[in-house]
C-alpha cells in the first residue's frame, strides 16, 4: 500500500528540489518549520518523533534540508514528514504536513472487527508494521 | 421626513400615527457598540414614503403594533424602540431603499437565535405597504456574540483531528441521492474513500427511507470508512445524516454515530434553528464535527428583492455553531456570484469579517473568537475547475465532488484519485510560487502525465461550464481610488 497521509501523497515522491520549494514556501510565511519520522504510521499516531527543534526564523531552507538529509541517514527507512507551524492568532496550529521519505515497503493496515449487539461492529485500525519490535519493523529490500 | 417633538399626551393618544412620528425614525441616532444592527432593502408600496417605510420596519421588527397604545408608558419603550437611522437609495434601484436600524442588545435573548430571527425577520415581511423587503446583512455586536458558543470543532481542530493540512479537504454526495440499499451506498462511500477523497456525504434528503433504513446506512457507511481507512492510512470520515421528524429521533441517530466511531455528523438547514444549535451543543460534548446541508435556502436567499441574504444565515449559523455550510462554489452549477460568494467565506473564515461593499458585506464584523467555519463547495464541480476553485474559494474549504466523482468512466475510486491528484498538483504548484490560475490546464495536463484518471476525467469533463448571470449580485463596485 501507499501512505497518503499528508498533502502530497498522491504525486511522485517529492524530488529535494520539490522539498525546498515547499519549504521556501513556508519561510515566506513566517513558519516553523518541523521535521519529524516514524515507524508508526497509523492514522490517529499523532506524535512523530521530532528531529531536533522546529526551526524558527529561518532565512533560508538549507538548514532543513540539511537536517532532512541527516534524519534520512540516521532513519533510512521510515517515515519522514515535513510541517510548519503558524503562530499567528486564530491559528496557532500547522499549516501545511507533507511526506518526505518513505520505507521501501509499505505493509499497511488491517481492520479488525468486533462484533456487537445489532449488529454493530467495532473497528480496530491496525499496523502491520507495529506487529515488530521497533528495530525489526522495516527491511531494506 | 423630520421627526416632531411631541408632548407626550399628544404622542400617546388613541389611534394611528405614522411609525417615524412614534419614534421609530431618528435621523440623528448614533449607534452604540452594543447595538445590533440590521440593515434592509426596501421596496416600498407606490407613494408610501421612504423613511416612513423604514421607520414601519424599525417599529415592526420591535415594539410597535400598528396602533398607539398606552401600555407603552408602562416601560422604558424609548429604549426598546428599534431606530431606523438613515436611509439611502440602492444604486441604480429607482424603487428600493437601504435602511440601517439600530435595536437595543436587551431585545434580545442571549445564546437564542430563535429569539433574534423572532424579531428581526418575525412579522415585518408580511407588513401590507412594503412590496417587498429583503434583509442583507446584520451586525453583531461582540457583546452579544459572547453568548453563544459557536462552531463546536471549527476549522482548526478539525484539520488537526482529521492530520490534514496546507490543502481543501475533498468530499462527495454519494448519488443517486434516492434509491440505494444500505449496502450498495456503502460501496460507492469505500469506493470514493479509498481512491483518495476525505469525506463522503449523505443528501439532505437521505433520512430513513423504505428502501434504505438509517440504521442499516450508519452500518455499512462505518464499514466503508474503516476499509478505506486501512487501505490509505488517513482519517476517513462520512457525514451521517442524523436529520429526522423529530428531536428524540435526531439524538438517537447522532448517539448511534457516536457509538460507530464517525468523526462527522450532518442535519439540515430545514430542521430549524433552535434544533441546530441544541445538535451543535451535542455535538461540542462529543467531539463531533456538525455539518450542515442548506437545504431549502434558495427559497429565500436567490432574489435580491425579497427575503434573506445567504451572508446573514451564514452570520447566524457560526453564531448557532455549525462546522461546515454549503456556501457556494462560483463555477458549478448553483447560483454563486464570485464576489458575493467571496462575502459570504469571508464571513465564515475570518477573526474580522471586513467591510467590503463590493461583496456585499455592509459591516466589519469582529468575530469574538468564535470558531471558524469551513465552507462547503458543492454543486456541478469536477477536476478541471481545480486551479478556478483553489483560486476562488482558498484553501479551508471542502470541495464536494459528486458526479464528478461517481460518473467517473473508470469508476468510482479513479474518480476519487483523479479529483485527489487534480487537487494536489495545483496547491504545490500554486506553493512554488507558479501563476496556477492562468497555468491551470497546463498543471492539469502534466499532472495527468502520471495519472490516467485525471486524464480521463479531462477528455469527460475539461469543457463543462455552468456559464449563467447570477441574481444575487452586489450593488456596488469597487472603483480605483485616486491618491
Amino acid at each position: 500500500m501507499r501512505l497518503t497521509q499528508g498533502a502530497f501523497s498522491y504525486l511522485p515522491d517529492l524530488t529535494d528540489e520539490q522539498i525546498e520549494a515547499q519549504v521556501n514556501y513556508c519561510i515566506d510565511h513566517g513558519w516553523a518549520v518541523n521535521i519529524e519520522y516514524t515507524d508508526d504510521p497509523h492514522p490517529r499516531n499523532t506524535y512523530w518523533e521530532m528531529w531536533g527543534m522546529p526551526s524558527f526564523d529561518l532565512a533560508s531552507a538549507r538548514p532543513v534540508l540539511d537536517a532532512l538529509q541527516a534524519c534520512r541517514e540516521s532513519f533510512t527507512n521510515h517515515y519522514i514528514r515535513i510541517s510548519a507551524s503558524d503562530s499567528e492568532k486564530g491559528w496557532e496550529s500547522l499549516r501545511l504536513s507533507f511526506i518526505a521519505q518513505r520505507p521501501a515497503v509499505e505493509p499497511g493496515f488491517q481492520v479488525v472487527r468486533s462484533n456487537g449487539p445489532g449488529r454493530q461492529i467495532n473497528y480496530t485500525t491496525r499496523s502491520y508494521a507495529t506487529d515488530q519490535p521497533p528495530e525489526q519493523r522495516y527491511r531494506d529490500v | 421626513m423630520e421627526p416632531t417633538e411631541r408632548s407626550a399626551e399628544d404622542r400617546y393618544k388613541s389611534g394611528v400615527m405614522p411609525y417615524a412620528q412614534m419614534g421609530y425614525w431618528q435621523p440623528d441616532y448614533e449607534p452604540v457598540d452594543t447595538d445590533v444592527i440590521a440593515l434592509f432593502r426596501i421596496t416600498p408600496q407606490v407613494g408610501v414614503d421612504p423613511v416612513e417605510a423604514a421607520a414601519a420596519v424599525a417599529g415592526e421588527s420591535s415594539t410597535a403594533t400598528w396602533t398607539v397604545v398606552w401600555t407603552d408608558r408602562l416601560t422604558a419603550c424609548e429604549s426598546y424602540r428599534a431606530k431606523a437611522y438613515r436611509v439611502q437609495p440602492v444604486p441604480n434601484r429607482g424603487d428600493q431603499w437601504f435602511a440601517w436600524i439600530a435595536y437595543d442588545l436587551d431585545l434580545f435573548e442571549g445564546g437564542s437565535i430563535a429569539n433574534l430571527t423572532a424579531s428581526i425577520i418575525g412579522n415585518v415581511f408580511g407588513f401590507k405597504p412594503l412590496k417587498a423587503l429583503r434583509l442583507e446583512d446584520m451586525r453583531i455586536p461582540v457583546a452579544y456574540l459572547k453568548t453563544f458558543n459557536g462552531p463546536p470543532t471549527g476549522i482548526v481542530v478539525e484539520r488537526e483531528r482529521l492530520d490534514k493540512f496546507g490543502r481543501p479537504l475533498l468530499g462527495a454526495t454519494v448519488k443517486p441521492k434516492l434509491g440505494l440499499s444500505g449496502r450498495n451506498y456503502g460501496r460507492v462511500v469505500y469506493e470514493a474513500l479509498r481512491g483518495g477523497l476525505d469525506f463522503t456525504k449523505d443528501d439532505e434528503n437521505i433520512n430513513s427511507q423504505s428502501f434504505m433504513h438509517w440504521r442499516d446506512r450508519f452500518l455499512y457507511c462505518m464499514e466503508a470508512v474503516n476499509r478505506a481507512e486501512a487501505a490509505t492510512g488517513e482519517v476517513k470520515g462520512t457525514y451521517l445524516n442524523v436529520t429526522a421528524g423529530t428531536m428524540e429521533e435526531m439524538y438517537e441517530r447522532a448517539e448511534f454515530a457516536k457509538e460507530l466511531g464517525s468523526v462527522v455528523i450532518m442535519i439540515d438547514l430545514v430542521i430549524g434553528y433552535s434544533a441546530i444549535q441544541s445538535l451543535s451543543n451535542w455535538s461540542r460534548r462529543n467531539d463531533m464535527i456538525l455539518h450542515l446541508h442548506r437545504a431549502g435556502h434558495g427559497s429565500y436567499t436567490r432574489q435580491r428583492d425579497h427575503g434573506i441574504s445567504f451572508r446573514v444565515i451564514a452570520k447566524w449559523m457560526r453564531m448557532a455553531g455549525v462546522d461546515h455550510i454549503h456556501a457556494g462554489t462560483v463555477v458549478g452549477k448553483l447560483e454563486g456570484d464570485p464576489l458575493t460568494i467571496a462575502g459570504i467565506y469571508d464571513t465564515l473564515r475570518e477573526e474580522v469579517t471586513p467591510q467590503r461593499l463590493e461583496h456585499g458585506v455592509f459591516f466589519e464584523q469582529p468575530w469574538a473568537s468564535l470558531n471558524k467555519v469551513m465552507p462547503v463547495a458543492s454543486g456541478g464541480i469536477h477536476a478541471g475547475q481545480m486551479h478556478q476553485l483553489l483560486h476562488y474559494l482558498g484553501e479551508d474549504v471542502v470541495l464536494q465532488f459528486g458526479g464528478g466523482t461517481i460518473g467517473h468512466p473508470d469508476g468510482i475510486a479513479a474518480g476519487a484519485t483523479a479529483n485527489r491528484v487534480a487537487l494536489e498538483s495545483m496547491v504545490m504548484a500554486r506553493n512554488e510560487g507558479r501563476d496556477y490560475y492562468n497555468e491551470g490546464p497546463d498543471i492539469l495536463r502534466d499532472a495527468a502525465k502520471t495519472c490516467g484518471p485525471l486524464g480521463r476525467a479531462l477528455e469527460t469533463w475539461g469543457d463543462v461550464t455552468f456559464d449563467y448571470t447570477s441574481t444575487d449580485t452586489p450593488d456596488f463596485v469597487a472603483t480605483p481610488t485616486v491618491s
